[in-house]
């Protein structure tokens, strides 16, 4: 029954190169030139970073060049004079920062517990898209009613004016919050129902649950997602623009530095380079701003992607 | 105080918070849409502005908006596709993947007044395009480019591995496979995320303060390389730069600001949820 | 049954190892003849699934994994860099144990690997249809709705379309990764009747539902445990008569 097996030559039948169809050949082509393309699409990001911190460099060296470093960073800004201090642009934009921080991280945790954890499915399918309608409200919509409705409403509660550093903070708050809400939802769903149903067996209520056990499980997530948020804030411009009162100077230090008005980096930008002579100093120190703030978001965001990094990896195929 | 009362307690201020992040949302909208819709008839949407924009209607930024709108699609779809692709399908696990991954990430986080500061440095000064819808239409693309590479990157790692397999294993070559099969289930997903990145771009006024916008032009544009008004500068000029300007006029152009790029967000999410359910496996 | 053989496929001293370090297969080395139905069983995990992958690389898609040895077809290397990988999975086919019609009508799916391999004529296309729905016993039931959609079938049928999509190829090989597995008993039947009208003209490479089914359909077999190949043998001495403990032990379920 089994004699030795025949063993056939070899034929060339599977070589594409050695059974040349020029209809294979021609598909090889198409599909590696295709390949190329997607795969410099997916290389240009990288391409497009350096680009943007190319010409930021290219306009904006002068100023670093031009001016000494103390001065540059110094408390003074009128442009008029000659006096471009970095200072007080800094600390308008760290004082609004702040504050909407301070306000949107208990709200947006407290917003991503509820829907992770203890609201309804009726409720979290109102409220969830409620949230991304949030994100969808343009800027300078938010900043409008914040000019003509929210700054009114400060300054009868006793502010010298209602554009202050709370006003701001107030509203970038709530325009970081689907940030951060959305993020710290997911970090909050990635903890395993095990981690819950643990607590819960050992007779934790579900609240002692959600704080002993889920939020420590999903701190790097959560802390991804406050990073993300200062991000989304330092960086804001219209919305602060019109509702921080734009003046240059460094509140002194207090409660009352919230109900001051201050001036951002990101403000100053677009207040600036409209009236401005392209490729004077002046026009330099605008985009020396925008170094400073590629340079902070720059480091926020790698920081983050980098937490993310080592989260991320795992989703990926495992949807056989 | 016995632990079930803390619970509730804890519940009940949980439930407190997150009324205190929605409500505001709904009050927002309400308010705009009360104050706004006294102001919204035909001629306010179809005719440009007289007498210092204080009078008439404001077409002429609506209609540059969507042209934004439509130029910020050219710029970006294409890039932001293909590298969706590159990251879902081609993409091991390298450090120059790593490196992709961290900047899309950047890019995302950057300010969109940063945007601005580079359209008017590379596309405005460098490439000489002057202020012009084309470079607005190109930064605004490049802005939109890493929320539409996030969600078409999801849309593509959704579709089940099985596929792929099945046709790569019936002689269909990789690109093929992406092509033929990949794709055409991952569109919903996609569409869905090119149409929110363009929510966002249609909204956004820094980008555009240097590289495209007019404060006034009572006229349709001429070319990709002239100016337009576009209805977020629009709203800003005429809420702090031009004195005693009618509430109903800046209510008006809230209003239809917010109308576009809200029904823009809607439309995403009927796609999503449609084609959802025309899915069979 | 004739008393010489063609090896159609060759397996040399393959090992296989995952990114992550698991070792799915160590040194396998065994011939698979021309026209026969070469069953390959084993408890889960012990690299069936691995190893019917190897033949048409789609293993090439397991990212960072090291293979050793070398496998030919038709006396060819199928890991020669030159090797163009859709022609070789033209040429040996894959039937998958999940039924996974593609999206869209019957007749899109028992097209689309001709489609994707250039052929466009009508007439070619229908009469692969035609025939290859016969082979798979599926002719009669479909024949009238080609353009509906193939979720519409029930879980048998399906598996059949995927079946004779593959043999729509006119492949040289067949390789069927438990096919039956989410099958009615009827569906089951079919299926198995359809493969020894196949194997007149194809070689059939299948990964079994169960040690029962492979009885009922082998010609020869292999058992593989952890990765290792223990024994090989004609179907009528390996399931009545093993010559290994840990085969006799799987083959009358005393096994794990």
């Amino acid at each position: 029954m089994s004699d030795e097996p025949v063993r056939p030559k070899p034929y060339v039948g599977l070589f594409s190169q050695v059974s040349p169809s020029d209809r294979l050949r021609l598909r090889g082509i198409i599909d590696f030139v295709i390949e190329r393309l997607i795969q410099f699409a997916g290389v240009s990001t990288i391409f497009i970073v350096g680009l943007i911190f190319f010409f930021l460099i290219r306009e904006g060296l002068p100023a670093f060049l031009d001016i000494p470093l103390r001065q540059l960073f110094g408390g003074r800004w009128y442009p008029i004079d000659d006096f471009f201090g970095l200072w007080p642009l800094i600390v308008g934009s760290i004082l609004v920062t702040v504050g909407a921080i301070v306000i949107a991280i208990p709200l947006g945790l407290t917003t991503a517990i509820y829907l992770g954890e203890f609201a309804p499915q009726w409720q979290r399918e109102i409220l969830k898209p409620l949230i991304e309608v949030l994100a969808g409200i343009p800027s300078i919509v938010l900043g409008f009613l914040g000019w003509v409705v929210l700054a009114p409403i400060v300054q009868r509660l006793g502010a010298p004016t209602g554009l202050t550093v709370f006003t701001g903070s107030l509203i970038l708050a709530y325009m970081s919050l689907p940030t951060i809400i959305s993020i710290s939802e997911d970090a909050l769903y990635a903890v395993p129902k095990e981690y819950r149903d643990g607590a819960l067996a050992i007779g934790a209520t579900q609240w002692q649950a959600v704080w002993r056990v889920v939020l420590p499980s999903a701190r790097s997530g959560l802390v991804i997602a406050i990073m993300l948020g200062i991000g989304r804030a330092i960086g804001e411009t219209m919305a602060v623009m019109m509702v921080t009162g734009n003046a240059a100077n460094v509140p002194g230090l207090g409660l009352d530095m919230l109900f001051q008005p201050v001036r951002t980096m990101t403000a100053t930008i677009a207040a600036e380079m409209g009236e401005v002579a392209q490729g004077s100093l002046h026009y330099s120190v605008l985009f020396a701003i925008g170094i400073v703030l590629f340079v902070i978001t720059f480091g926020i965001n790698s920081l983050a992607g980098r937490l993310m990094g080592t989260q991320a990896g795992r989703r990926r195929k495992e949807n056989i | 105080m016995t632990r079930q009362q803390a619970h509730q307690l804890a519940v009940g201020l949980i439930s407190a918070v997150a009324a205190l992040v929605v409500i505001p949302i709904v009050l927002v909208i309400l308010f705009i849409i009360v104050r706004g819709i006294g102001t919204l008839d035909w001629e306010f949407i179809t005719t440009v502005p007289r007498s210092g924009m204080k009078e008439g209607g404001i077409m002429p930024a609506i209609l540059g908006t969507v042209i934004l709108t439509f130029g910020t699609a050219i710029a970006c779809i294409p890039l932001a596709i293909g590298a969706a692709i590159y990251l879902a399908e081609y993409a091991r696990d390298t450090r120059l993947t790593r490196w992709v991954r961290l900047a899309i990430v950047n890019l995302a986080g950057i300010p969109s007044i940063v945007y601005g500061l580079f359209g008017l440095g590379a596309f405005v000064l460098f490439l000489n395009l002057g202020t012009s819808i084309i470079a607005g239409s190109l930064t605004l693309g490049i802005m939109t480019l890493p929320v539409v590479i996030s969600t078409a990157e999801e849309a593509i790692l959704a579709v089940p591995q099985r596929f792929r397999m099945v046709s790569l294993s019936l002689g269909a070559t990789r690109w093929q496979t992406i092509r033929s099969q990949v794709l055409p289930q991952a569109m919903p997903g996609i569409i869905t995320g090119v149409i929110l990145g363009l929510s966002r771009a249609a909204g956004e006024t820094a980008p555009i303060l240097f590289t495209v916008s007019a404060f006034y032009l009572p006229r349709l544009p001429h070319s990709i390389f002239d100016q337009t008004m576009a209805l977020p500068y629009h709203l800003y000029v005429i809420s702090t730069q031009v004195p005693d300007m009618p509430l109903s006029i800046q209510y008006g152009t809230a209003l239809v600001l917010m109308l576009i790029v809200l029904s823009l967000t809607l439309i995403a999410s009927i796609v999503r949820t449609k084609m959802r359910r025309r899915r069979e496996w | 049954m004739p008393n010489s053989h063609q090896v159609k496929i060759a397996i040399q001293d393959v090992s296989f190892t995952y990114s992550d370090g698991t070792e799915a297969l160590r040194n396998i080395s065994f011939d698979v003849y021309t026209n026969e139905i070469f069953v390959l069983f084993g408890p889960s995990r012990s690299g069936k699934s691995t190893l019917l992958k190897l033949l048409n690389r789609l293993s090439d898609l397991s990212e960072g994994a090291t293979i050793r040895g070398g496998i030919l077809f038709n006396g060819q290397d199928v890991f020669d860099h030159r090797v163009n990988v859709a022609t070789l999975r033209r040429q040996i086919s894959m039937v998958f144990a999940i039924p996974t019609p593609l999206p869209g009508s019957i007749r899109d799916n028992l097209t689309y690997g001709l489609r994707m391999g250039g052929i466009r004529s009508i007439d070619v296309l229908n009469e692969r249809i035609e025939r290859s729905l016969k082979q798979a016993a599926l002719w009669d039931e479909v024949k009238d709705r080609l353009d509906k959609s193939a979720f519409a079938l029930s879980g048998g049928q399906q598996q059949r379309l995927c079946l004779a999509r593959s043999l729509a190829m006119e492949p040289d090989v067949i390789v069927l990764d438990n096919p039956t597995s989410g099958l009615d008993p009827l569906s089951t039947e079919t299926v198995e009747e359809s493969l020894q009208e196949l194997k007149q003209r194809y070689t059939i490479i299948i990964v079994p539902h169960s040690v029962q089914q492979a009885t009922r359909i082998a010609d020869r077999a292999a058992f593989l445990l952890d990765g290792d190949l223990i024994e090989i043998g004609q179907a009528t001495d390996i399931f009545v008569a093993p010559q290994d403990k840990r085969t006799e032990d799987y083959i009358t379920g005393r096994f794990g």
